[in-house]
């Protein structure tokens, strides 16, 4: 039957078992809002108040349910307003297809109203992306799309169609969703040659990232660590993959990760990398980074085996099946040399744990561990709140904590909280701060209006804490445009935006509040009042080694 | 730092020879010369880029190019396995008291005269890009006009092509 390029773009969509889109609409996508509108029965369609907001809440929906998240603009600034939401998608490795409008080919380079080359604009920050020139190749190069942003690592992928060809018409058959592309394990003698690292070795350190929860590889991994008696430590990206009361397992490491995880990493005389990248926020100083360690890379991206740190032994395959091959040949063994020497640093860790009473940053998310189910996803944005979340969350269930690891976005939170929330068709949370809120606070707009049920927690300090700190600990408290000096009511907002919100000074008061948030039928904001000079401790300053490491201040 | 060679073969579509460039650029690779033309298949491009760096940015190079969609299959050459070739076009002065000399720098290197005038003379090379060198360094004694080379193409000794090799 012949079709219009506009209803091959939404039947392909459905064809892909795409159920939910994030946009915003505009002059040059106006024919695909039209077929929107034809198949709303198939399609559910949710109005951002920014396409930055809509691109993080695809990529919110995509990493609370590993499908592909799907964003909708028009041309021009709709386009690069995206921009940095599919860089925050692909930073993480996040499956999500961005479909744009543009101006008719005619006039393409001819500097058109609202014309940008957005295939120009994020070639450096997509996995692929397409100019489609002719209705013809429509629906093959969106099926295509989804391929490439699921397959292997996943990442962005961004379609760009212009008016002409959203309005022509050919045949269209619909097809079956496309597969990923067939995983594969790594090489049998690397395999081996990385069992005889194991089976050697005295310390071990189980280190896993993002590449794991796309892998689904826990079993796995939990299986390895019990056999050969192994701690196990995550990245940020890491985090909910396992829960966090898992006796073996010591959270997160890096800048800002927990003492004894970063601790026995650091002693570790073998790390077995799991779906990471070692970035430097991971290893500080990287010629200092574990040096008595041999390190074992498992990644399904062979450019990231020794890209930054140098491994022993690089496995480039899929981690589950790489590890389900790697299994058998690892002998039981136990460890109690090793358990000890961890359980003194568990003891460390636990001296220098900030035990205050009040609402302290820590006491404020422990409160809010009492009220999260084992469903909800928790997103942040970015900074001090972000790794107070990531350190004393209590996590329970895999893709629940979703946050912006690599290119650190303030205001990825809220979009990305509303895309979670119809990922997994149940509240969610946003633990913000401040500064971070102000970025994108007009998605509040969007969750009063579908009435999308999103606890927002403010951490307000009323600076910008995190460049603060480094303020103070580098910048001889030269405090340069971190005070915020805002008169902003946050309560007020959110009653003028149609939600509820409270402000709280106690702990007493933060508990009462998340009770009515957690019982409020949509978005419900609490401005949590935190102290201006509160610190994320430990702390590994930028380019240090654990011999630098700040656990305690003396003007706290 | 040390010379690699590898070519590249890409679908031969609108914007391939920017996606690779632009990963180069991006990632701050040391690119010395880059050639690109069409092949044996119209559907596909070849790329031969020459670089330096060490082993370890020549692998994260090919890694990098693996991962991009429109990148068919890579294969490193050599000198040992591979012929290589450039073409060098050179445009020297010509004036009576040195054309003698020139012209017998040119023999020896095989250059042939290409296009001839009272004060101009042209040469053409096609030669190992280390040769090329060679004869450039040897006509900056006298007066060197104009230079353009293409940069070195390679292809294996072997029955083999690059179309054959797996991508892992």
């Amino acid at each position: 039957m012949l079709t219009s390029g506009s209803d091959i773009i939404v039947k392909t969509l459905i064809e892909q078992g795409c159920d939910t889109v994030f946009g915003y609409p505009g002059g040059q996508i106006l024919n695909v809002y039209d077929s929107l509108y034809t198949h709303q029965d198939k399609i559910n369609h949710v109005l951002a108040a920014h396409e930055q907001g809509a691109a993080h809440a695809a990529d919110g929906y995509a990493r609370a349910t590993g499908k592909v998240g799907v964003v909708i603009s028009t041309s021009g600034p709709g386009a690069t307003n995206l921009v940095t939401g599919i860089a925050t998608a692909y930073l993480d490795s996040i499956p999500l297809v961005a479909i744009c409008g543009n101006v008719p080919t005619t006039q393409i380079g001819s500097d058109s109203f609202q014309e940008i080359d957005i295939t120009g604009v994020t070639l450096p920050i997509t996995k692929h992306n397409y100019f489609v020139g002719s209705v013809e190749d429509l629906a093959d190069t969106i099926r295509d799309a989804f391929r490439i942003a699921k397959s292997g690592r996943p990442g962005p992928v961004l379609i760009d169609v212009p008016k002409d060809v959203q309005i022509a018409t050919c045949e269209y058959e619909p097809k079956t969703p496309v597969q990923k592309e067939q995983a594969f394990a790594a090489k049998d003698v690397r395999v081996r040659e990385a069992a005889e690292y194991i089976n050697s070795c005295k310390r071990p350190y189980v280190y896993f990232g993002g590449g794991l929860v796309t892998a689904d590889a826990q079993e796995e991994m939990l299986a390895l660590a019990e056999k050969l008696d192994a701690v196990i430590g995550c990245s940020l990206m890491g985090l909910s993959a396992i829960p966090t009361d898992h006796p073996r397992f010591l959270g997160m490491q890096g800048m800002h990760g927990h003492f004894a995880s970063s601790m026995a990493m650091h002693n570790a005389d073998l790390i077995i990398s799991l779906g990471v990248r070692f970035n430097d926020r991971v290893t500080g100083n990287r010629s200092k980074f574990a040096v008595g360690a041999k390190i074992i890379h498992i990644d399904v991206d062979g450019s990231e085996l020794s890209k930054t740190v140098n491994s022993v032994c690089g496995l480039r395959g899929d981690v589950k099946l790489t590890l389900q091959k790697l299994l058998p040949l690892i002998e039981e063994s136990r460890k109690p040399e090793w358990t000890s020497m961890v359980e003194l640093f568990r003891q460390q860790e636990d001296d220098c744990l900030d035990k205050r009473e009040g609402l302290t940053p820590r006491q404020a998310i422990l409160t809010l561990n009492k009220h999260i189910g084992e469903n909800t996803a928790v997103c942040t944005d970015v900074g001090q709140h972000q790794m107070w979340s990531a350190q004393n969350l209590n996590f329970k269930t895999s893709r629940r904590f979703l946050s912006s690891g690599g290119l650190g976005t303030m205001g990825f939170g809220f979009g990305a909280a509303i895309g979670a929330a119809y990922g997994t068709g149940e509240r969610s949370v946003l633990v913000t701060g401040d500064g971070s809120f102000g970025m994108n606070l007009n998605e509040l707009a969007t969750a009063v209006r579908y009435n999308v049920p999103v606890v927002v927690l403010i951490m307000n300090n009323g600076v910008l804490g995190m460049v603060r700190q480094w303020q103070t600990l580098f910048y001889n408290k030269h405090y340069s445009n971190t005070v915020l000096e805002r008169k902003t009511d946050f309560t007020a907002f959110a009653k003028a935006f149609g939600a509820d919100g409270e402000k709280v000074n106690t702990v007493e008061e933060l508990d009462e509040a998340l009770k009515r948030a957690f019982e409020c039928e949509g978005p419900y904001v609490i401005d949590c009042a935190i102290d201006k000079d509160e610190f994320v401790l430990p702390m590994l300053p930028p380019g240090g080694s654990m011999d630098d490491i700040i656990t305690r201040l003396e003007a706290q | 730092m040390k010379g690699y060679t590898v070519a590249v073969l890409v679908n031969n579509q609108f914007g391939v020879l920017n996606r690779v460039t632009s990963m180069f650029r991006r990632r701050q690779f040391n690119i010395r010369a880059l050639t690109v033309s069409e092949t044996e298949t119209s559907e596909l491009s070849r790329i031969t880029v020459v670089f330096d760096g060490e082993e370890i940015a020549k692998q994260q190079l090919i890694n990098q190019l693996y991962k991009l969609p429109d990148v068919c299959s890579i294969k490193e050459l050599s000198d040992d396995n591979s012929i290589s070739c450039e073409l060098l076009l050179i445009k020297m002065q010509n004036d009576a008291k040195t054309r003698d000399e020139i012209k017998g720098a040119a023999d020896a290197f095989g250059a042939v005269v290409v296009d001839y005038a009272k004060d101009y003379i042209m040469f053409r090379v096609a030669d190992t890009t280390r040769r090329i060198d060679d004869f450039i360094n040897l006509m900056r004694d006298f007066t060197i006009l104009e230079i353009c080379r293409t940069g070195s193409v390679s292809l294996e000794k072997s029955i083999t092509t690059i179309r054959q090799v797996i991508n892992l």
